[in-house]
């Protein structure tokens, strides 16, 4: 070996020059990467050179519509929680922290807009309009995807994680595609289409799946109208966000060549405004955009978690003091913007909504395998059509079983 | 009628596609100026332009999973895979995406993505250039498969995939993409139904099923069975899912014998799958056990001994005459 052989000061850092070190640091080391911040904890609205120009968008009645959606969104998490815990949902994965990331993000999209959420977007299809009953069929465990996404442009739930992150890159470049022929074939003085772009949610744990490295790789290749939204909640089920980055996500964004901007995900204000940037940016066809937003998740993975065992009370505690709602609450008490009245009429309507998902949810109805038959291809299928009239002509075995059992009982004992 | 490889056919059949109808795109790596490694889409990124014969990034699970998003976005995409043994990146998007969204969205959503995947072996390859690994994705109910063996099928069938709502992977066998043969560009004729099998030789003794790259190894053991006195029936299956049980069962009760030829190893293979099937719909004609002829269960050997691995005539007559011994 001899010759090849490197001075073991190479691997294991010993003969390093500490000045040297700290020198080269200082002029290859990056700024500490900023977050965004509108509203702090303690509702007061700061100032930011960029997106204070947005906040400035919004008016009083965007603001209470933020909260109330907060509000709206927090208080279906705990209903469907609860009808978990009484076993009328299988699974339950809950938001709680997450508002104003879902909230702020959602309400900058636009109707045209196409959105690809992860598992835990509850608040993100509320804004999209999709019935939040309807979203619970899939943890009832009566659908695989509880509504038409060609409806609200919401697509279904993906749970195998970051595998929807490339699907939206595709669309994206479909969305390029539209457009190119639709200016193309544009008459001078129609009006055209609004712009669209993609927005895709996906966490910190689905951000180390290859799948995010391959949809950024796409994204920048093709310049495709996306925001990749990551919401840092800062665990994967029981794995800290460490694990899974030593750096902040949103800097991975370097890499690919488009910006990444870290955000104050418990600011609703903050969040909107980003996203808005993001969204209007990747609609004029400049570049996809990752958006992280800095957030957490205050409850457990799903209802089948225990927190306690890989985490402190006292950093949930530290989270709990930055609470979306309570920020937003201070800043339109103090700004005069509600009053005790809208509070009110938010919990009412909080409850209202309570009470239309707990009943709804006990009336979904479970599908007849039959759908499932139907529903495995678009086209009519050989092998379907045959374990099909298999299954028919088995469970009318069973139907002529009970027609004999009622009549050996004279009809006395209906089943 | 024209004169033509597969290859060309199937380049044809793209270009037919891409002209007929401007929601379809093809995508896939070094598919655009180069024509794709083995030259399939050759002349059609001059024709079609960067937005219609995408050159992607190298990567599979991107190529797929993009391929979905633009399905849903409402285009045609046309994935190509270099090599079999390199769609396994692409696995989860086919299997846990692809196959699965039209039946997630209780139909609402439609996924018509078209994969192509040069497979098999005989091309004196290194690793992962020589594979058939369509069992793995024909027990993945959403997916149809096909697989052309010739290149009036390969013209048509690639279009037929494209026209399909459901996702379909097209396997076409490369080491037959030199082969000739006439295409009738007009009209489709028997082909008219991609999901069909076809019989292409008439028998009574027994029948040999294959598809790809064995249906000339099947004709061919027919032709040298003949000169013994043996009738043999080949079938093209053509399509693994569906595979036409029917065809299937109405040959075997005339002939009584059967074998099933594939690369792929026959452990879990389609050959089983047709096995178990006939054995149910045609029990009591059968005058022999059907008999697999294929790959063993090891990784695809090395260059130099892969024709000790793949099925060749002798290995289909051995089969035959063991049938045939019942």
């Amino acid at each position: 070996m001899g010759a090849t052989h490197l001075p073991a000061t190479e691997f294991d850092g010993t003969g390093v020059d500490d000045q040297l070190e700290a020198e080269a640091e200082a002029v290859l080391g990056e700024p500490p990467t900023r977050m965004v911040q509108l509203l702090g904890p303690d509702g007061t609205l700061g100032e930011d050179p960029v997106f204070s120009a947005y906040a400035r968008r919004l008016d009083a009645d965007k603001l209470r519509g933020f909260y109330a959606d907060m509000a709206a969104i927090r208080r279906f998490d705990q209903e469907a929680t609860a009808l978990q815990r009484q076993g009328q949902l299988a699974l339950w994965v809950p938001l709680t922290g997450q508002e104003a990331a879902q909230i702020g993000s959602g309400r900058a999209s636009q109707p045209q807009d196409y959105i690809f959420p992860t598992y835990r977007e509850h608040g993100v299809a509320l804004t999209r309009n999709v019935d939040l009953a309807e979203l619970l069929r899939q943890f009832r465990g009566v659908s695989n995807g509880g509504w038409n996404p060609k409806e609200t442009n919401f697509h279904l739930y993906t749970l195998v994680l970051a595998a929807q992150t490339p699907h939206a890159v595709g669309y994206a470049m479909g969305i390029q595609r539209d457009q190119k022929l639709a200016a193309a074939n544009a008459t001078p003085g129609q009006p055209q289409e609004p712009k669209a772009a993609v927005m895709v949610y996906f966490g910190d744990g689905a951000s180390s799946e290859g799948d995010v490295h391959e949809s950024m790789v796409f994204a920048s290749s093709y310049n495709a109208p996306v925001v990749f939204f990551c919401q840092n909640n800062h665990w994967a089920i029981s794995v800290p966000s460490t694990v899974q980055t030593r750096v902040p996500l949103a800097d991975r964004a370097k890499g690919y060549g488009f910006p990444g901007i870290r955000v104050d995900g418990n600011d609703v204000i903050a969040v909107h405004a980003v996203t808005e940037w993001a969204l209007e940016r990747a609609r004029e066809g400049k570049s996809p955009v990752l958006i992280e937003a800095f957030t957490y998740r205050v409850g457990a993975h799903t209802t089948a978690d225990d927190p306690t065992k890989y985490r402190g009370s006292d950093e949930e505690a530290l989270w709990r003091a930055k609470d979306p709602l309570e920020r937003l609450e201070k800043y339109l008490r103090v700004e005069g913007l509600a009053d005790d009245a809208f509070f009110a009429k938010v919990k009412a309507d909080g409850d209202e909504l309570a009470a239309y998902v707990r009943k709804t949810t006990h009336d979904l109805e479970t599908p007849d395998i039959r759908t499932a038959f139907a529903n495995t291809y678009a086209e009519a299928h050989p092998l379907v059509a045959e374990e099909l009239a298999w299954f028919e002509e088995y469970s009318a075995g069973f139907a002529d079983e009970a027609h004999a059992d009622e009549a050996d009982t004279d009809g006395v004992a209906n089943r | 009628m024209t004169t033509m490889t597969i290859a060309k056919a199937i380049n044809e059949g793209l270009r037919a596609t891409l002209s007929n109808n401007p929601r379809t795109l093809l995508m896939g790596e070094d598919i655009g100026p180069l024509g794709g490694v083995y030259r399939v889409t050759d002349g059609l990124f001059g024709e079609f332009g960067a937005d219609r014969v995408v050159d992607t990034p190298l990567a599979e699970s991107g190529i797929i999973g993009t391929a979905i998003g633009l399905a849903l976005s409402g285009y045609l995409p046309v994935c190509e895979i270099q090599f079999d043994g390199f769609v396994f990146p692409g696995f989860n998007q086919i299997t846990t995406q692809l196959a699965k969204m039209h039946a997630r969205s209780n139909g609402n959503l439609t996924v018509p993505v078209v994969i192509r995947i040069p497979y098999g072996g005989g091309i004196g390859s290194i690793e992962h250039h020589s594979e058939s690994p369509e069992a793995l994705f024909a027990h993945t109910a959403g997916l149809r498969i096909i697989t052309p063996s010739n290149p009036h099928d390969a013209y048509w069938m690639i279009q037929q995939a494209v026209d399909c709502q459901d996702p379909v992977i097209v396997f076409e066998p490369k080491r037959r993409y030199w082969l000739k043969g006439d295409v009738d560009t007009e009209t489709p004729g028997a082909s008219a139904d991609p999901f069909k099998a076809h019989v292409l030789r008439e028998g009574t003794d027994a029948t040999v099923v294959a598809y790809g790259p064995l249906v000339p190894v099947a004709l061919a053991a027919a032709n040298a069975a003949a000169e013994d006195g043996h009738s043999v029936e080949v079938i093209d299956l053509r399509s693994i899912s569906p595979i036409d049980f029917d065809t299937v069962t109405d040959s075997v009760k005339k002939t009584g014998r059967l074998i099933v030829a594939h690369e792929a190893p026959t452990f879990g293979g389609i050959g089983g799958e047709i096995a178990a099937r006939v054995s149910e719909r045609a029990f009591l004609s059968l005058e022999a056990p059907v008999i697999r002829v294929g790959g063993f269960h090891m990784p695809y050997p090395v260059a130099k001994v892969e024709e000790d691995y793949l099925p060749d005539i002798d290995r289909i007559l051995e089969a035959l005459d063991r049938a045939l011994a019942y």
